[in-house]
């Protein structure tokens, strides 16, 4: 291990490689595919962060200022899309390529160059993306959801979008298959499964889930082409096929997806209460198998996402029941996150607030989905902007805050500098209070019955909307600050220099084998863990 | 300029005007049928027990925050598993979930049930109105369009909004009260969703499929829904009202429609003059074809084609008629052949054939429509 070690500096090993931009492109190093996935991911959200200013902006007001309905209909329908995949999955990709190796203790993933062709496949991917906004008729303007039969009404963006989407569900299924491989394959020797990371485990399970299901999206999409240019009729009612179809098929893929946009942020937080609580997890194996039950509940659940289609009274009950059942593990991560901060020695640093903000809002978000999940009540709140407040609930409060928590927690390790604290502080306070104020007011406006996706509304919903619109400004603003944080850390590399393991809580590899910044190549020779 | 400014103002000032405090609404829409009730109990319900379980865990959150901080010079303590603990916190959830689901079961199974109803009625969704086909019970046979009536100008912000600004059609849907009215509901180009929150229903509008639901409003009065399930550029424009009425002025309403409806029977085979199609025309250009070409008939660019000057609108009559009743598949433009009468269909070509910078001068007879539908 000394020898490992001994090295030092970052760059004494790639000699052999190319360098400026080429080293980025034909790198096949872990930590720099890792690096690649979260500048991209970064400059997605500010991409589809951008968008939701203009949809916030349309609405701060009744009436239609800024943009034509279809236009404002290409908006939202863009935030979804580029959020989900363009900025919130490869960002979990990210930080599974930067940790899962150190995390144990291997010395790279397990397909270097299948590694650097899943990440670049991803820029294609989004300039098809966002350049459908340029093309006549201008991008999709179906939903993030692309219900059919909507969708063959819309230009030649659908079509770069589907082609987008399936290049970025190649992508992340060659990316789960290095996962799962690196995993299983290259664990140190004496770590056993279950003595993996937590977020190891959160990303074991999200590959497998991914796998399973972006098949699936790749088929419902692939039929809606050729249901638009080759005559076939899957969705197409006049000649056969059935609407609905595209939703059971497209739910099938969209509820596994929301585990995993969660799963790997649950094994975030899991590292963080931990070592800022300076105390072990709370019962381990079952956080394990907590979110193994979320995982194979996620294939029971999806047509809770289409309790208005018309479906028969006891499928509606199955869906209910099943969904419900969900609350059960998830209830018990929250338990034991609880009890793992329970009679332990707390400190709050940036990572720490996040990880408590996160359990807090998250939490949140999961009551809603309870309550979403009564059939009956449902039918009042389907497609409403309550449903908006829910997704936004467990996938800002929820996706996001973990990535800003693993952030903080992780960057001196990647950059052997300390980010800086105090402007942290503000943008955890700034995120939290602006979130909360955008969101908070939409379970209002949609139990008063204001649906989503609507450029222009009645006049009851107006106060809530404004209130909304200047807290979506705000959150915006912050994570401005959040560029900024860092850019300093990184690019301009400020900040006290970090110590091999600043957190004296966190007893994962990365901090107790590894110098920080850990050297361009770790664990040559594998640590013995026992 | 100084009308820009003051507009500007306005918009800045708008948090603190009277208009935008009236508009604090927080919960769910008083409901008026047996369903919404339930569903308004079983939500508070559920808030309730949500409340509980938040407070309480958050609580035992903020306490151990609180106590076991390191600056307070609280000592980690190492315990980290105890499987009784464990089995509990999955046990009681589990309970209170069943607790949950038992009433949510029993308003499932009574909001599913459309046996028997006094009324039934057909709801179809089109790009972007809907149509109502009184199918069965009294008043069957009725048929109507029903279009928002919010007008352009109080969209685009040059004129006050009404009350009921997005929330007004032209022909509101009747039925009277305390009867059992089944909706069919389906849809003629995209999925769109009937929707009216006091009464709890809310049903897709799949087009090809027939779905349905039920309500039985206890009190008279008008009621307001929006189309839920987004059907294209204009989703927030087709708003759904319904006047509940006692069942002496429902019969009067429904001798009244038949009155109509006799008297509308127009002759086809009546010669029209330009002025009078171009009259009628331009009232139907203004409720249907508005939303996408404009009022100018610029239309939309790269979206919705210009008619002003457009080669179909100037070109040979035959294809102008054909496109208007048979619309054009894979895009908004509609077979409005369906929609609309021969009458209408004749006049709104005239009038666009003989607006803007069109000068064709033809005019269109309502026996030429006829023959071009498909």
């Amino acid at each position: 291990m000394s020898a490992v070690i001994g090295h030092g500096h970052a760059h004494d090993d790639h000699e052999h490689q190319p360098s400026g931009l080429m080293r980025w492109v034909t790198t096949t190093n872990h930590k720099d595919i890792g690096t690649l996935y979260l500048w991209f991911s970064f400059t997605m959200f500010l991409v589809g962060g951008t968008l939701a200013m203009g949809i916030r902006a349309e609405l701060f007001k009744p009436g239609l200022q800024f943009w034509h309905p279809e236009f404002f209909n290409q908006l939202t329908s863009m935030h979804g899309l580029i959020m989900v995949f363009g900025a919130i999955m490869p960002a979990f990709v990210g930080f599974a390529n930067w940790q899962i190796p150190m995390m144990i203790g291997a010395p790279d993933m397990a397909f270097a160059r299948l590694n650097n062709w899943s990440f670049w496949l991803l820029p294609v991917a989004a300039l098809l993306l966002v350049s459908s906004f340029f093309v006549p008729g201008g991008a999709v303007a179906a939903g993030w959801t692309l219900y059919a039969p909507l969708t063959t009404q819309m230009g030649p963006g659908m079509d770069m979008a589907i082609f987008a989407l399936h290049i970025m569900g190649a992508s992340s299924i060659m990316g789960s298959i290095n996962i799962i491989t690196t995993i299983l394959n290259m664990r140190a020797p004496g770590m056993t499964l279950m003595k993996m990371p937590l977020f190891v485990w959160g990303w074991l399970i999200t590959a497998y889930l991914l796998i399973a299901v972006m098949p699936v999206l790749a088929g419902a999409i692939t039929m809606v082409l050729t249901d638009r240019h080759f005559g076939t009729s899957f969705f197409n009612a006049a000649g056969g096929g059935d609407p609905v179809m595209f939703q059971h098929i497209f739910w099938f893929f969209g509820h596994p997806e929301v585990y995993i946009m969660i799963l790997p942020g649950f094994g975030i937080i899991s590292q963080v209460i931990p070592a800022f609580a300076r105390k072990p997890l709370f019962g381990y194996s079952s956080m394990v198998y907590a979110m193994a039950s979320i995982a194979i509940l996620s294939f029971i659940v999806w047509a809770h996402h289409m309790f208005t289609v018309g479906m028969p009274v006891v499928g509606m009950l199955f869906f209910m029941y099943a969904t419900v059942l969900i609350a059960v593990p998830t209830g018990v991560k929250v338990f034991n996150w609880l009890a793992t901060m329970w009679r332990g020695s707390m400190t709050f640093e940036t990572p720490m607030l996040f990880a408590i903000g996160f359990i807090f809002v998250f939490s949140m978000g999961g009551f809603t989905g309870l309550i979403l999940a009564i059939a009956p009540v449902d039918i009042q709140l389907q497609d409403t902007y309550y449903v908006v407040a829910h997704f936004h609930y467990v996938l800002v409060a929820g996706s996001l805050f973990s990535l800003f928590a693993g952030f903080y927690f992780w960057v001196p390790k990647w950059t052997g500098r300390m980010y800086d604290e105090t402007l942290g502080k503000w943008h955890f306070w700034l995120s939290m209070i602006f979130f909360n104020l955008t969101f908070f007011p939409m379970h209002f406006l949609g139990l008063a019955g204001m649906p989503r996706r609507i450029p222009d509304y009645a006049l009851q919903f107006a106060s809530y909307n404004e209130v909304a619109s200047i807290g979506a400004f705000g959150f915006g603003l912050a994570q401005i600050l959040f560029l900024w944080i860092i850019l300093k850390v990184t690019v301009l590399g400020r900040g006290e220099r970090a110590p091999q393991r600043p957190w004296e809580g966190a007893d994962t590899l990365e901090w107790t084998h590894l110098p920080s910044p850990a050297p361009y190549h770790t664990f040559h020779e594998q640590p013995v863990v026992k | 300029m100084k009308n820009r400014t003051l507009k500007l103002a306005g918009w800045l000032l708008l948090p603190f005007s009277g208009e935008a405090f009236a508009a604090w609404e927080h919960n769910l829409q008083p409901p008026v049928t047996r369903i919404a009730t339930d569903i308004y109990e079983l939500h508070m319900l559920m808030l309730g027990i949500c409340f509980v379980v938040f407070v309480g865990v958050f609580g035992v959150m903020f306490y151990s925050i609180y106590k076991h901080r390191r600056s307070v010079g609280h000592q980690a303590e190492h315990f980290h598993e105890n499987t009784t603990v464990e089995i509990i916190w999955t046990i009681i959830p589990f309970l209170v979930l069943i607790a949950m689901a038992w009433p949510a079961t029993k308003t499932l199974l009574a909001l599913k049930d459309t046996s028997s109803p006094d009324i039934t009625i057909k709801a179809t969704g089109y790009q972007w109105k809907w149509g109502y086909d009184y199918l069965k019970g009294e008043g069957e046979g009725i048929s109507f369009l029903s279009n928002l009536s919010t007008p352009q100008d109080q969209i685009a912000g040059d004129a006050p909004k009404d009350e009921h600004y997005l929330l007004e059609v032209d022909n509101h849907l009747v039925v009277p009260v305390g009867k059992k009215v089944r909706i069919l509901t389906t849809a003629n180009d995209v999925i769109h969703s009937w929707s009216v929150p006091a009464f709890g229903v809310k049903q897709d509008a799949i087009p090809g499929f027939v779905r349905d639901a039920w309500f039985r409003a206890d009190k008279e009065g008008t009621y307001r829904g929006q189309c839920s399930e987004l059907c294209g550029k204009d989703h927030g424009f087709m708003p759904i009202v319904v006047d509940v009425v006692s069942p002496d002025k429902y019969t009067a309403w429904v001798a009244e429609q038949k009155k109509q409806s006799a008297a509308a029977a127009e002759d086809p085979n009546k010669k029209w003059t330009l002025a009078e199609l171009r009259a009628r025309g331009e009232k139907v250009y203004s409720t249907t074809c508005i939303a996408c070409h404009q009022a100018n008939g610029k239309g939309v660019p790269n979206a919705f084609p210009s008619l002003d000057g457009s080669k179909i609108v100037n070109g040979p009559k035959a294809a102008h008629i054909n496109i208007v009743t048979n619309g054009k598949p894979g895009t908004a433009m509609a077979a409005f052949g369906k929609q609309m009468s021969d009458t209408d269909i004749a006049a709104v070509i005239t009038y666009e054939r003989n607006a803007w910078s069109n000068k064709t001068g033809d005019v269109i007879q309502p026996s030429e429509i006829g023959s071009a539908k498909k």
